[in-house]
């Protein structure tokens, strides 16, 4: 059934594959984010409760589902890893981790500045915001495990199992404001049903969210490539990749400064 | 799949499972634990599971909706109070201090403060809760009072 996956076990080849896909991921997160951002905080209609505050919304609501969605995905990778043992699955989660931690750390961010003036505080331990903050904290184990051993295996498979631990925080952040009783609104746009928002203020909301989306799909690509190299800095297509890129480097720094001395030992080493 | 890889699986889900069952109990024996408020319901009648009230002198968070006409300013000071509903019965809260910007009749509050009388709480400290529905001032007003009604609903439905 997934025999087409095969061939990108293979480093050389999903490290190829993603370069590739890497700068039109790029150029897309920047079509969307730009028309969507400006489309928000520019041309959307105020809020006629909270005024232009609410526009932390464009930012805020994709960082937090996001931030949940690359979680989901790390875990993902964690299980393949931990089941059926693909090397790669764990440089993928590996390089996910710090992106995920980053949107969590947008997310509570956003929301505390927009909770100052709505709710009055900037932060309140109700459920849905403890939640968060947990997946903060489990992002950022799982960076501490896979850096906190030698052996890449080693770390890959302690962080994987705290990554599949943490799962069971997703549906909680999620129903948080169903089941309990909370500061925090209820979802307006992550729900089963129409969208609690005016259609002029949900289509820039969409595109942020693709747009955000793209976005982290470029940075692990980005990420995901260097943890390959790192981790496969031994074998012979890395250090011909090394060295071609060390030598095209030297052509362009000889050219720009017209220097003629060679050195030929220099780069094949 | 090898038996090795099946076995795995096996392990991981298990774990998996044990794991969401010890969450969802856990979750569920402190769900009366981590609602972040009283309803002013539930500090008359007790809490719907286990009937349990906060007594007089406890620091509660009480939430509801601000009854319109009850809110009552003292002229030379910041002292406020106003009464607060859900469903049922209504509390009355007193409360010295600046008021959140969204503050007003009708919207829902969360406030933190010493249960004083049965129906009778003196506040520290009152957030304004806000609900999911986004929309611009135009269409807010075009739906006008029936929308306002049928907030008021959902908010006292939940």
């Amino acid at each position: 059934m997934f025999k087409w996956l095969h061939p990108y076990a293979n480093p050389e080849v999903s490290y190829n594959f993603c370069g590739k896909l890497q700068p039109w991921l790029f150029r897309i997160s920047t079509i969307f984010l730009v028309i969507g951002l400006v489309w928000a905080l520019l041309f959307a209609p105020a809020d006629y409760q909270q005024g232009d505050s609410f526009r932390i919304f464009y930012i805020h609501v994709p960082a937090a589902i996001l931030a949940m969605g690359i979680y989901f995905a790390m875990a993902s990778a964690a299980l393949a890893s931990l089941v059926w043992q693909f090397k790669l699955a764990d440089a993928s989660a590996a390089a996910m981790a710090p992106i995920g931690a980053v949107f969590t750390a947008i997310a509570l961010i956003t929301g505390a500045a927009w909770g100052k003036p709505m709710w009055g505080t900037w932060w309140i331990w109700d459920a849905r915001l403890t939640s968060e903050l947990i997946l903060l904290f489990l992002y950022l184990g799982v960076i501490a495990l896979h850096n906190a051993f030698e052996d890449k295996n080693l770390a890959g498979k302690a962080a994987g199992i705290l990554s599949l631990v943490g799962v069971i925080n997703l549906p909680i952040i999620h129903y948080s404001v169903e089941w309990w009783n909370t500061l925090h609104q209820g979802a307006t746009v992550s729900k089963l049903g129409a969208p609690s928002m005016s259609a002029v203020m949900y289509w820039p909301f969409l595109i942020c969210l693709l747009g955000f989306s793209f976005l982290i799909a470029a940075l692990v690509c980005l990420r995901f490539r260097t943890e390959v190299l790192a981790r496969n800095s031994m074998r012979p297509w890395v250090r011909e990749l090394a060295i071609n890129s060390l030598r095209s480097e030297q052509q362009i720094s000889c050219n720009s400064q017209q220097c003629h001395s060679n050195n030929p030992n220099q780069g094949t080493k | 799949m090898n038996p090795r890889r099946k076995k795995r699986l096996a392990i991981v889900s298990s774990v998996l499972i044990g794991l969401g069952a010890v969450a969802g109990l856990v979750l569920y024996a402190l769900s009366q634990n981590i609602d972040l408020y009283y309803t002013p319901t539930e500090i008359v009648q007790g809490k719907k599971e286990t009937g349990m009230k906060p007594s007089l002198g406890q620091r509660i968070r009480v939430g509801g909706m601000v009854v319109a006409g009850s809110v009552k300013r003292d002229s030379n000071s910041l002292k406020v109070s106003f009464d607060l509903v859900d469903l049922g019965p209504k509390i009355t809260v007193q409360y010295d201090g600046l008021l959140p910007d969204l503050f007003r009749e009708g919207q829902g509050i969360v406030t933190n403060g010493v249960l004083v009388g049965a129906t009778l709480l003196e506040a520290s400290e009152v957030l304004a809760k806000h609900d999911e529905n986004y929309m611009p001032k135009e269409i807010a007003e075009s739906l006008g009072k029936d929308y306002k009604k049928k907030v008021e609903q959902q908010a006292a439905g939940k």
